[in-house]
């Protein structure tokens, strides 16, 4: 393993982040806070609670999925797109570095991003909402798999795209979407029987779930569904990303 | 010393068998390249725009992938044994790409590490002082000029210790300063054990430079040569003779020898094939005296690797 040159990009892309630290920090804690103050405070006074959960709280999990996921699509795209951009990843190209070590020093620092965001957000809405985990180790556990998997997957994106409005594309049109259908301001169950079985196709159902269910031991499908999904969604990404480099898509000539 | 670089072609360090490349779109760049580079050596790559220089280099570093063809550098096979070939290489792009947001000494300490190498403040040091941008160290990339740009490129490329260097095109677009000091930096390099391989169209800086020259047109290397071989092969020699009174016409018993009369009608100037068997020289000069033509003076020029380029890349077309 090549760890001085996974540290360097690490490293890199930290410092990057570093440089911005006031609005890459500011602005997903202040979205989440008007989230909490407009469907926690306002609505939530009017809904009674959910499978006895406060309803500000029981926003908490799906709020934080969304979080992880934007982030860490949007952080790990734009990592590797802007080198491509303004051609600097001749220099990668060209190093001793094997796919796996390329992975590690972007898809790292992205992950450890939304890792970093999850938890300040985590904390803000602590002090808006009771909250409680009940289970601490699948909850840590989703949400570095979480944000390990969506920054492969928008890793994918940022090689994928060859423009700037590319980046923004699926975070957009499909991420967002499918968060705000996933469970994450209601129960799958609050839901009639047809439409309750469509969410089931939306894979993000599966993950708002898992992680609610780490928090207050409620769930709309198995936890150990849930988290065998996210397994194969990071198996999924991490092929991927493999066959990539192996045969140089989109970032070799 | 591993059974591979034994096997290794005496004094070849980088080998470049039947090289191709296909781009895309179904662009032959390469089409069927051979060449050694010998260990320590400067070889300067000649050729003009678009002949296919860059996409070579490309493929050495890893930046491009070959459509079929082997290198070897130092014995390892650049595609299957990547990690000990990139580790010896260093590359200074065509291209300005720079992370404009970076200060210098950040660029260069990443470069070196991410070349796997451990942390040497020193060096970098070195490296940033012989490029005069130790002054600039902590400028950020954006603020400084293309020059300095290059030369923040070039100390990136020399962070990791490399044993081989690629420069390509270093010189486009660089004031006279700056080339002075690449080049004495070049021969440094050189004199340390350093191989480096140059691209250019410039032919000056092939002469100036280069110990081999490989001319390169339309993806094909048409020839390698020792740059005083080549200059000595392909090179053809004019006699000037300066007359001692003006002539109107070149007189119809020397036409013959393809004289050339200057305007003022006070020189002549004859051209002849150094590698000929007969110059020719001997029967101009009885033609001459025969003709009663006396001269003051008379110097001979040899011909340019510029006349010598124009000449080969004429005959490849
Ligand atoms: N990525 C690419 N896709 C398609 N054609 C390319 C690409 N890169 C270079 N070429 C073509 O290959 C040829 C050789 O280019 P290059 O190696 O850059 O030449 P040089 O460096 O000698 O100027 C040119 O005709 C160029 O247009
Ligand atoms: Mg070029």
């Amino acid at each position: 393993m090549n760890w001085h040159a996974v540290n360097a990009i690490y490293g890199f892309e930290m410092s990057r982040w570093g440089r911005t630290l006031l609005t890459s920090v500011l602005s997903p804690v202040l979205s989440t806070s008007l989230y909490f103050i407009v469907f926690g405070a306002a609505i939530g006074s009017r809904i009674a609670e959910v499978d006895g959960v406060t309803y500000g709280a029981f926003i908490v999990p799906g709020l934080l999925m969304l979080l992880l996921l934007t982030e860490s699509i949007s952080n790990a795209s734009f990592g590797i797109y802007l080198p491509r951009f303004t051609g600097t990843i001749f220099e990668t190209l060209s190093a001793p570095l094997s796919p796996i070590e390329i992975m590690l020093g972007f898809v790292g620092a992205a992950a450890t991003k939304s890792i970093i965001l999850g938890i300040i957000v985590l904390i803000t809405s602590s002090l808006f909402v009771p909250m409680h985990v009940a289970h601490p180790a699948m909850m840590v556990t989703f949400l570095v798999l979480t944000s390990v998997t969506f920054s492969l997957f928008g890793f994918i994106i940022g090689i994928w795209a060859d423009g700037f409005e590319k980046l923004q594309i699926i975070p957009l049109l499909i991420i967002t979407p499918l968060t705000f259908l996933g469970g994450t301001f209601y129960s799958i169950s609050m839901l009639p029987p047809l439409f309750q079985k469509i969410s089931l196709i939306n894979p993000v159902v599966y993950l708002i779930s898992g992680f609610r269910w780490s928090f207050y031991d409620i769930a709309d499908v198995s936890v150990w569904i849930s988290l065998a999904l996210t397994l194969a969604l990071l198996a999924g990404c991490s092929a991927l990303v493999w066959w990539i480099f192996k045969t140089g898509y989109r970032i070799k000539a | 010393m591993s059974s591979k670089q034994d096997r290794n072609r005496a004094g070849a360090i980088i080998s470049i068998a039947r090289l191709r490349k296909v781009y895309a779109p179904g662009f032959e760049a390469l089409k069927g390249v051979d060449l050694d580079i010998k260990r320590g050596e400067i070889f300067a790559l000649l050729g003009p725009n678009g002949a296919g220089k860059t996409t070579l280099i490309n493929i050495i570093c890893g930046i491009v992938n070959a459509s079929s063809g082997k290198v070897t550098v130092d014995g390892f096979d650049h595609a299957t044994d990547y990690r000990p070939v990139r580790a010896m290489i260093g590359l200074v792009p065509q291209e300005l790409a720079t992370d404009l947001f970076e200060t210098v000494w950040a660029t260069t300490t990443f470069s070196r590490g991410l070349f796997g190498k451990p942390p040497n403040p020193a060096h970098i040091e070195k490296v940033l002082r012989e490029l005069s941008l130790w002054d600039k160290k902590d400028a950020k990339i954006r603020t400084l000029s293309g020059g300095m740009k290059r030369r923040v490129l070039i100390a990136k490329a020399l962070s990791h210790e490399p044993k081989i260097l690629f420069l390509d095109e270093p010189t486009a677009g660089v004031d006279v300063e700056l080339r002075k000091d690449m080049w004495q930096i070049v021969r440094g390099l050189r004199d340390s054990g350093v191989t480096i391989i140059l691209t250019t169209h410039y032919i000056e800086e092939a002469e100036e430079m280069a110990d081999r020259i490989g001319v390169i047109t339309k993806g094909e290397l048409i020839v390698v040569e020792e740059k005083a071989e080549l200059m000595r092969k392909m090179g053809k020699k004019q006699l000037i003779l300066q007359l001692a009174s003006k002539l109107d016409a070149v007189p119809p018993a020397l036409a013959a020898h393809n004289l050339q009369l200057s305007a003022d009608g006070l020189s002549l100037t004859f051209t002849f094939d150094t590698q000929a068997e007969r110059t020719g020289i001997t029967s101009l000069l009885t033609d001459l005296r025969t003709e009663g033509i006396t001269f003051r003076d008379l110097s001979t020029k040899e011909n340019s690797l510029e006349d010598i380029f124009v000449d080969l890349v004429r005959h490849a077309a």
